[in-house]
C-alpha cells in the first residue's frame, strides 16, 4: 500500500524534469485544442440560449411542448437505463467468467448496435412494427401502437445504447479474471453470494461509468428516435427532436435554450461521475488502511 | 363532460349559425363562400383530438389555424378539439402515414403524396380530391427567388439562374414536395421560353448544376441559404420566402418574382380509415372546411399562403404579386405522369443530376 503514494509522487518530478519550453509547449497544444473544440462550442451554446434574456431562456424551457420533450427523455432514459445494466451486466458475467460455444459470436451481437447507423436502427422498427410491416397489422388489430409512439422511441433508443453497459465492463471483468469467484466458491460460496459480494463490488466502478455513458447516449440520441417518433408535439417529440424543430422554425435563442439543457445535463453527469469517483477513492483507501491492519494480525 | 345536454343543444343551435356567421371575426362581409361545394362548417358536437400530419413549411399557419379552430368549437358547441401537429418533409410524412403514423388528417404539399397514402394504403378512399372545393386545396402558392440583399447578381428572371457563377439552393426533389414544384416550376417556364422538352431538359440541367447542395426538406434549404449563407438565389413556395422575408428583415434578403411560374396546389384530405377507426370524422371534416372559411382563409393569407376567397384575397392583394402561372394538370398532365417522367427511379432527375459537380 505504501508503494502507491510513492510512485505517485515519483511520477509528477520526472515530469518536471523536461526542459520547460517542451512542457509550455505540450500544456498550449493541449489548452488551445480543449479551448477551440470543447470550451468554446459550450460557451457559444449558452451564448446563444441567453441571447433575448432570462425570460426568454425559460419561456423556451416551460413551453408545453419543451415540458411534452423534457418528460419523454426523461422517461426514455428512466425505462433504457436499468433494462441496459442488467443486459450488460448479464452479458458482461457470461462473456468473462465462463467459457461456452458460440462466445465470439455473441460478442459479435452485441457490438452490432455499434456498427449500424442509428437511423437503420430506427428503420429496422419501422420495418418490423410499421402498418406495413411484418408484425404491424397484427398489432393494429390487437390496437396496439409501437411506432410513431413512445413505445418505440424506447425500442430504438434501447437498441442503439443496449452494447455500452456491456462493453465497459467486459475487458474489466476479464483482465480481473476469475481468481477471486473460484477462491470464493471453493469456500463455499453460492452462484449468488460470489456474485453479489465479489464480482459486482469489483466492477461498481465500470458499471458506474458504463451506466453515465449509456444516460448521456439515450439522452442524446436523434438518429434513430427521429426515424420513428412521427414528429408530433408534445407526444413524442424527444429533446434532442425538439432541438431541431425549434431551430427550424427561426427559433434559434428557443433552439439553443433546450440545446443548454441537453449540455447541462451532460456537465452535470459528468461532475457526478468525477465526485463519485473521488470520494470512493479516498473511501477505497481508508478502508483498505483499516483493513491492513487487522489482516496482520489474524494469523 | 358534465354539461352533455347543454353541448348538444349548442350543437343544433350551432348548425343553423355556424356557416360563417359566427366565424367573422375577420373582417370580411358574412357572404357565403364561393367555393362550389362549400356548405357551412357544423363543428364537432363531442371532444376530440386530431393528429394533423402536415408539411415542411405549415408549422406557423397551422399553429393559428388550430388555435382558431378550438375556438370556433368551444364557442359553438362548446366541444373541446385539440389538434397536434407534425412537420417534415412532405414524402417522409406521407411514408409516415403509410407506416401507421395515426393521422386523422393531412395537409401536405402535393396531391401525388396523398395519391401515395391512398394507393400504397388505402387509408384514404381514391377520390379524395373531389371531396372538398378547389381540388381540395383551400389555399395556393407558388415558386419564386429569395436573393440576398439588393440582389447583388441581379436575378431577375429563370434564366439568371443557369448563369455561371450563380449559385442556387433548392431540396432534393426526391423527398421534398417544394423542391418538385421548383423543378416543375423551371420546367414548365423553359418550354413556354425555348418550345421544346428538349430545351426545357437542357435549362433545367444547367439549372441544377448550379445547386451546390440539396437539402432534404424547403426548410432545410431556407435555413442553409438564410444561416449558413450558402447560395445566391433561394427557389422557395413563395409562403416560406415571404415568411423568411419577415422573420429576418427586408435588410437581408428580397424577393424576387419570375415572369411565370407554376400555381402549387397543397390538398388537404381526412384520412379515412383512421377517423373511422378512432370516431373523429366528424371533427376531422370541420376542420378542413375550417379551411376554406372566411376565418381560415383569413389565416392563410396571414401566413402568406394565397387564400381561394376572392374578398380575402382582395383584402391581402398588396401581398401577392399576380403572376402568370401554369398548372401541373395542364402543363405535365398531373402529377402521376409528372412523377413518373421526373422522378421515379432513374427518371429525367436522376439522368440530369451529377452530385458534386
Amino acid at each position: 500500500m505504501t508503494t502507491a503514494p510513492l510512485t505517485a509522487a515519483a511520477r509528477p518530478s520526472r515530469a518536471t524534469a523536461e526542459p520547460w519550453p517542451v512542457r509550455v509547449l505540450l500544456l498550449g497544444v493541449a489548452g488551445v485544442f480543449l479551448g477551440l473544440f470543447l470550451v468554446l462550442p459550450l460557451v457559444a451554446v449558452f451564448a446563444q440560449a441567453l441571447e433575448n434574456g432570462l425570460a426568454a431562456y425559460g419561456a423556451a424551457l416551460v413551453d408545453p411542448d419543451a415540458r411534452g420533450a423534457i418528460g419523454l427523455t426523461m422517461l426514455t432514459a428512466a425505462i433504457v437505463l436499468p433494462l441496459n445494466v442488467v443486459f450488460g451486466v448479464a452479458a458482461a458475467w457470461a462473456i468473462a467468467k465462463f467459457e461456452f460455444r458460440g462466445k465470439s459470436l455473441l460478442l459479435t451481437l452485441i457490438d452490432l448496435p455499434f456498427a449500424v447507423s442509428p437511423v437503420i436502427s430506427g428503420l429496422i422498427y419501422v420495418l418490423l412494427f410499421g402498418a406495413q410491416g411484418w408484425l404491424g397489422p397484427w398489432l393494429a388489430a390487437h390496437g396496439i401502437k409501437v411506432i410513431f409512439a413512445v413505445p418505440g422511441i424506447v425500442l430504438a433508443t434501447l437498441f442503439v445504447t443496449c452494447p455500452l453497459v456491456a462493453r465497459e465492463l467486459i475487458p474489466l471483468m476479464q483482465s480481473q479474471g476469475t481468481e477471486e469467484e473460484e477462491a470464493a466458491l471453493v469456500l463455499g460460496a453460492r452462484g449468488g453470494q460470489v456474485f453479489w459480494r465479489v464480482t459486482l463490488p469489483n466492477i461498481k466502478w465500470g458499471l458506474l461509468y458504463g451506466a453515465i455513458l449509456c444516460n448521456a447516449r439515450a439522452m442524446g440520441e436523434f438518429g434513430a428516435v427521429s426515424v420513428v417518433s412521427g414528429h408530433i408535439r408534445g407526444l413524442t417529440n424527444t429533446l434532442t427532436l425538439h432541438v431541431e424543430i425549434l431551430y427550424n422554425e427561426y427559433n434559434f435563442a428557443g433552439a439553443f435554450a433546450v440545446a443548454s439543457l441537453l449540455t447541462l445535463l451532460a456537465l452535470v453527469t459528468l461532475g457526478a461521475k468525477q465526485l463519485v469517483e473521488w470520494r470512493t477513492r479516498r473511501g477505497g483507501r481508508a478502508e483498505r488502511a483499516a483493513e491492513a491492519a487487522p489482516a496482520g494480525g489474524i494469523p | 363532460m358534465c354539461k352533455r345536454p347543454l353541448t348538444w343543444m349548442m350543437a343544433a343551435v350551432a348548425a343553423v349559425a355556424a356557416g360563417g356567421v359566427s366565424l367573422v371575426r375577420a373582417q370580411a362581409p358574412a357572404t357565403q363562400p364561393a367555393a362550389p361545394t362549400s356548405a357551412p362548417v357544423v363543428a364537432p358536437a363531442r371532444d376530440a383530438t386530431l393528429l394533423n400530419v402536415s408539411y415542411d413549411p405549415t408549422r406557423e399557419l397551422y399553429a393559428e389555424v388550430n388555435a382558431a379552430f378550438a375556438r370556433f368549437c368551444q364557442e359553438t358547441t362548446g366541444a373541446t378539439v385539440r389538434v397536434k401537429q407534425s412537420h417534415g418533409g412532405s414524402g417522409k410524412q406521407a411514408r409516415a402515414v403509410i407506416d401507421g403514423l395515426e393521422a386523422d388528417v393531412v395537409t401536405l404539399a402535393l396531391a401525388f403524396d396523398v395519391d401515395a397514402i391512398a394507393e400504397k394504403s388505402g387509408l384514404i378512399a381514391k377520390d379524395w380530391q373531389q371531396r372538398l372545393p378547389h381540388n381540395s386545396t383551400p389555399y395556393t402558392s407558388t415558386i419564386v427567388f429569395l436573393v440576398r440583399k439588393g440582389n447583388p447578381k441581379g436575378v431577375k428572371d429563370w434564366d439568371d439562374l443557369v448563369r455561371p457563377g450563380v449559385t442556387v439552393i433548392t431540396p432534393n426533389p426526391k423527398t421534398s414536395g417544394g423542391a418538385r414544384w421548383n423543378y416543375l416550376a423551371a420546367w414548365g417556364s423553359a418550354r413556354h421560353k425555348y418550345g421544346s422538352d428538349a430545351a426545357a431538359r437542357e435549362f433545367v440541367t444547367k439549372l441544377y448544376r448550379n445547386v451546390p447542395v440539396l437539402d432534404s426538406g424547403a426548410r432545410g434549404s431556407t435555413t442553409t441559404f438564410v444561416q449558413r449563407g450558402l447560395g445566391d438565389v433561394l427557389l422557395a413556395w413563395e409562403n416560406e420566402a415571404l415568411l423568411a422575408q419577415a422573420q429576418l428583415g427586408p435588410d437581408k434578403v428580397e424577393l424576387v418574382s419570375p415572369s411565370e411560374s407554376i400555381l402549387a396546389e397543397p390538398p388537404v384530405a381526412v384520412v379515412d380509415k383512421v377517423v373511422d377507426r378512432r370516431g373523429t370524422r366528424t371533427a376531422a371534416e370541420a376542420y378542413l372546411r375550417f379551411l376554406y372559411e372566411p376565418a381560415g382563409q383569413e389565416i392563410a393569407a396571414k401566413h402568406y399562403y394565397r387564400p381561394r376567397l376572392p374578398e380575402v384575397a382582395a383584402k391581402y392583394a398588396d401581398r401577392f404579386k399576380p403572376l402568370k402561372l401554369f398548372t401541373v394538370d395542364a402543363e405535365f398532365g398531373g402529377w402521376a405522369k409528372a412523377h413518373a417522367e421526373h422522378f421515379a427511379d432513374g427518371a429525367t432527375f436522376d439522368q440530369i443530376y451529377e452530385p458534386g459537380r
